[in-house]
């Protein structure tokens, strides 16, 4: 656009005004180039290469292995299991925590905040080994509380149902709050005008957080849905450290069982599948989930 | 930038009955139990001897063997992880930190070619499990041999670097960029000062909170990380606290007063810098909340 009417200094100057933002994006680009963009791509191409015969070229064997492989089933029916009953449940506690919080009336609404966020910034391996002592099968304090009530000590970390439920309490106590937090926000946002309206009409609190509180908060009532479902189905920290993945493999996740078949095996080409697996199995779940909101709303 | 306060300001304010009110606080309170305990109970069994851990009755009081339990870590190599893990955090916080802004600031406040592209290429990847990058970075890190070292397996840099471009710090950063007014920059360069001037005296000065934030965030990501680390530090000296304390779960007579003294180190530094930068905390776990 009119260039030819620029002298030499000039021109200099825009080739440097338009590569300004270029320079600015250099580091993020380089490191993203190198420590991200390669590995995920390298990881897909290293899921395509036989691990036994690393020269016959493009082979789907790591995947047909995959599709037979009754120990990856097993981690995907248990990660899958977890995100069933975990993420419903610390979204609705998370939910109720923030509705009762926000309610004008209370005292102490600070405190309560921070003392439910705490968890949020603690280490997911020492939530795991916090949760280990406490659920101790025979020595630990939750067994000697339901022997003190006249209940039976629970095997909690050694039986498979016991195990899959502590796995289930460990990150429930670990992301409550950090969900509650975003839904207060969520909440504080909503017009005030809206709730007056609807207690004209007679609305009680029940109706009100149904008609009002819940499809207002819809966005992000699915943006923590996403989120905790794409933590839950990448879940290593505490089923290595809180189960130990065990009994026989019943809280082994994924991310687990990736990590024992690269690190522990050496078996590259067959975890790399499995982590293209990941992608996957997260990918539709998030798209299922974004369906289902939008069918929500029609 | 979008909404990271919670204001104290009254939200609804539905009649409520003396029952109700005193019901609400009760679950509140039972809430609040629930969420402190544990960090109560780590402190107790960090402070028993070994021996005292898994006695039954459990202690719900604090022992004497603090001490005891504190040296046995530092005799165990605890002091060189404390170093390893403090020495990454903060290099990783200051310098993902700096990349972040420099990149957020690009996508806020210059018009270019293939901005949505690469914008989205970054968001993409926030979707991508990190679990996939684990085989391909191992073995980089495997082949790698720069600065002198035979690889970088165990090395600082191998921790370090694979996230520092953290596209959750680029979308803060952007996401926070774009309210800064774009006169304020030009008004700088009509005083002629070059961009790298307008960007480290105007821009980033008015980003102190989200900076703060960012850096809070970022501390923490690698403070508490453990899947990473645990792969990629082999050497024991190297070893950072969660991977050390993994080693004390390893063997096979734990010692669990030591292995809980050593969680509970691990945690308090992160409740000091929380109960001080609370507010940070709380919008930078916001911040992850708001729509793309």
């Amino acid at each position: 656009m009119g260039s030819q009417l620029l002298t030499p200094a000039e021109r200099r100057h825009q080739w440097r005004r338009r590569l300004t933002p270029y320079m600015f994006l250099l580091p993020a680009l380089l490191i993203f180039g190198i420590f991200m963009l390669y590995p995920i791509i390298a990881s897909l191409q290293l899921s395509f290469e036989s691990q036994l015969n690393p020269d016959s070229g493009f082979s789907i064997d790591n995947y047909r292995r995959l599709f037979g492989d009754t120990v990856f089933r097993k981690a995907l029916i248990n990660t899958v299991f977890l995100l069933v009953f975990q993420v419903p449940l610390q979204l609705g506690l998370a939910m109720v925590l923030a509705v009762l919080l926000n309610s004008a009336v209370l005292k102490f609404r600070t405190a309560f905040r921070l003392i439910y966020f705490l968890p949020a910034i603690t280490a997911l391996f020492a939530v795991a080994l916090i949760f280990r002592l406490l659920l101790n099968d025979e020595k630990g304090l939750i067994n000697y509380v339901l022997n003190g009530l006249g209940i039976q000590s629970i095997p909690w970390l050694t039986n498979a149902w016991p195990a899959k439920f502590s796995l289930v309490m460990a990150i429930t106590w670990r992301w409550t709050g950090y969900n509650m937090v975003i839904y207060l926000a969520s909440l504080q946002s909503i017009p005030t005008e809206l709730y007056e309206a609807a207690e004209l009409d007679g609305a009680g609190a029940w109706a009100k957080f149904w008609a009002i509180t819940v499809p207002m908060m819809r966005p992000t009532i699915l943006l923590t849905t996403v989120l905790s479902t794409i933590g839950t189905l990448q879940i290593f920290d505490e089923p290595y450290l809180l189960t130990r993945s065990g009994p026989s493999n019943e809280t082994l996740s994924m991310a687990t069982l990736l990590y024992r078949t690269a690190f522990q095996n050496a078996e590259f080409n067959y975890a790399s599948a499995i982590a293209y697996a990941m992608v996957l199995i997260i990918a539709v779940f998030s798209l299922l989930q974004f369906r289902i909101a939008q069918r929500g709303e029609d | 930038m979008a909404k990271t306060k919670l204001s104290d300001e009254l939200g609804p304010k539905p009649f409520v009955s003396r029952f109700q009110r005193g019901a609400i606080y009760l679950l509140l309170v039972v809430g609040a139990f629930l969420s402190l305990f544990p960090f109560y109970y780590m402190f107790v069994q960090a402070s028993q001897p070994s021996s005292e851990v898994l006695r039954f009755p459990p202690h719900l009081w604090f022992g004497s063997a603090a001490w005891s339990n504190i040296q046995g870590l530092f005799d165990n190599g605890f002091g060189r992880s404390l170093f390893n893990s403090a020495f990454i955090a903060v290099v990783y916080a200051s310098l993902s930190v700096f990349i972040a802004s420099l990149a957020g600031y690009a996508f806020a406040k210059f018009r270019f070619r293939g901005r949505s592209i690469l914008f989205g290429m970054f968001l993409l990847v926030l979707m991508i499990p990190y679990h996939v990058t684990a085989v391909p970075l191992f073995q980089l890190m495997a082949k790698i041999t720069l600065f002198g070292d035979p690889t970088w397996i165990s090395s600082y840099q191998a921790v370090i670097l694979p996230a520092l471009a953290n596209p959750f710090g680029i979308f803060l950063m952007r996401q926070s960029m774009q309210s800064l007014p774009d006169d304020l920059l030009d008004a700088a360069r009509i005083d002629g000062a070059s961009e790298w001037r307008v960007f480290t005296s105007v821009a980033l000065p008015t980003m102190r909170p989200t900076l703060a934030a960012l850096a809070i965030y970022s501390f923490m990501f690698q403070w508490n990380s453990f899947f990473w680390p645990l792969i990629i530090m082999r050497d024991k000296a190297m070893e950072t606290l969660p991977v050390r304390i993994n080693a004390l779960v390893g063997l096979s007579i734990i010692d669990y007063g030591q292995l809980m003294m050593g969680t509970a180190l691990t945690t308090l530094p992160i409740m000091m810098i929380f109960i001080a930068f609370q507010r940070q905390f709380i919008s930078g776990a916001l911040a992850g909340a708001v729509k793309g």
